[in-house]
């Protein structure tokens, strides 16, 4: 139980709560690497998941590329990218990427495909041009799922964000690296639960921000032509 | 490739390690999320709360997990039983999911008719439900394997020996090879282990080649 005293104290200790390698400071490192992380891989997945789940090509492709990257160790791939460019944004941009993107991609063409057929051929029977039937009715139809993929996604990137740490980063894995390196396990705990509270409250908000998806989707029903 | 014949042991022995660390957690999760995820189908009210909670764990970070594990099951923080029980942990978070899912996919009149013709309860959960329920169990325990044999490696941060050894040892070293031995042997693993998946699939359900839907009683 001393660990837990010891991480209490850890949290109430003002020391901790301020400067560079302080809470708000590793905080705000954190959110850094997974807001660019997730950014990069939703601008590379969502235009390819909507272009497969659109046309329907390639999809074969990609469930075998996604399954690839997921057997893909995020650890050894950062490591990897470390000693191939040096220490920077880099490596934990590009090993975080390849974690990030097959749930992006499976959200996005799973999303599309998941639009039922009639509701497309209406569409495209009132005359909607395909990148019409794409913005107006399938892309509106399938945001819970997109969403939901960019949710996975994030959930994984805060995560897995803690690695960074280990390849001379910052970021709450610091503590947990640091800690560990030092035997200092109250350390340790502390950056966990953060890492943990983190994700819990990205979590949530990506909970509201589906179910905002879901009601949007009342609204953009196509007006009659 | 000379470091791989010189380090062959070495090598073998992290592999036979990492896999070990790897089946471990996929089967006991695949044990204990079983049944689980068939009282979460058959009780709706509770479905909600259970997957929940599932979902929940699965949000907890591996790394935090590992060395947050100690002080609440009491081993010790460089104890290899740390990995195995958070990705326990994982695995029956996922699979409780698609399991739930899988005995839902049940056709309710299959359940009547093997009721009718004198099946006892645990008859019908082994003998109809879980064959039916199989295909898209075996879909759950696929992902749950992949990601499983994948985190294994985080475990070389808190001292666990795995293929993960391989990175942080590389990485202290300077030396790219050693690295790119790790991930390729963990690419392997997760891909053996996924085919025999596959094949233990077409092996124990015929009936169930790919994209054919599972046969229900007509």
């Amino acid at each position: 139980m001393s660990v837990i005293d010891g991480s209490w104290q850890w949290f109430t200790d003002s020391e901790h709560w301020s400067g560079d390698s302080g809470i708000p400071s590793r905080l705000l490192e954190h959110l850094g690497y997974t807001a660019l992380t997730v950014g990069v891989s939703a601008a590379i997945a969502i235009p390819l998941g909507l272009w497969i789940g659109h046309t329907g090509h390639l999809r074969g492709l990609a469930v075998a590329l996604s399954g690839a990257l997921r057997a893909l160790p995020t650890l050894g791939v950062l490591t990897y990218v470390v000693l191939l460019s040096g220490i920077g944004l880099t490596p934990i941009t590009v090993a975080l990427t390849v974690l990030a993107i097959p749930p992006v991609l499976a959200g996005a063409y799973s999303g599309l495909e998941s639009v039922d057929r009639a509701t497309i051929d209406a569409a495209r029977a009132m005359g909607m041009s395909e990148w019409q039937v794409l913005t107006k009715v399938e892309v509106p139809l399938a945001l819970p799922l997109i969403v939901g993929g960019v949710r996975s996604a994030t959930l994984q990137v805060v995560a897995t964000a803690t690695v960074a740490a280990y390849v001379g980063l910052g970021g709450l894995g610091r503590y947990i690296i640091d800690g560990i390196a030092v035997s200092d396990y109250p350390r340790t705990l502390s950056g966990s639960v953060l890492v943990v509270v983190l994700a819990l409250v990205l979590d949530g908000l990506f909970v509201l921000l589906q179910k905002a998806a879901t009601r949007s989707r009342t609204v953009t029903v196509p007006a009659r032509p | 490739m000379s470091w791989l014949s010189a380090n062959r042991d070495y090598v073998l022995d992290l592999t036979l390690t990492h896999l070990w660390l790897s089946v471990l957690p996929i089967v006991l999760g695949f044990v204990l999320a079983l049944p689980i995820g068939w009282f979460a189908s058959r009780h709706p009210r509770l479905r909600g709360p259970l997957l929940g909670a599932g979902g929940i764990l699965y949000t907890i970070p591996s790394l935090p997990l590992f060395v947050m594990l100690p002080p609440i099951i009491g081993t010790g923080y460089l104890d290899p039983l740390n990995v195995v029980v958070a990705l326990t942990v994982y695995a029956v978070a996922l699979m409780v999911r698609s399991a739930a899912d899988a005995f839902s996919s049940v056709s309710p009149s299959v359940l009547d008719s093997s009721s009718a013709s004198g099946y006892s309860p645990l008859q019908r959960a082994l003998l109809v439900e879980l064959p039916l329920a199989g295909p898209v169990l075996l879909a759950g325990v696929r992902v749950v394997t992949v990601s499983t044999v994948s985190m294994v490696s985080i475990g070389a941060l808190i001292g666990v020996n795995s293929l993960g050894s391989l990175f942080t040892d590389g990485f202290r070293r300077d030396f790219t090879t050693e690295i790119f031995i790790g991930v390729a042997g963990i690419v392997i693993i997760a891909l053996v282990l996924d085919g025999l998946l596959v094949l233990a699939g077409r092996l124990l359900m015929p009936w169930s080649t790919a994209g054919r839907p599972v046969r229900t009683a007509a």
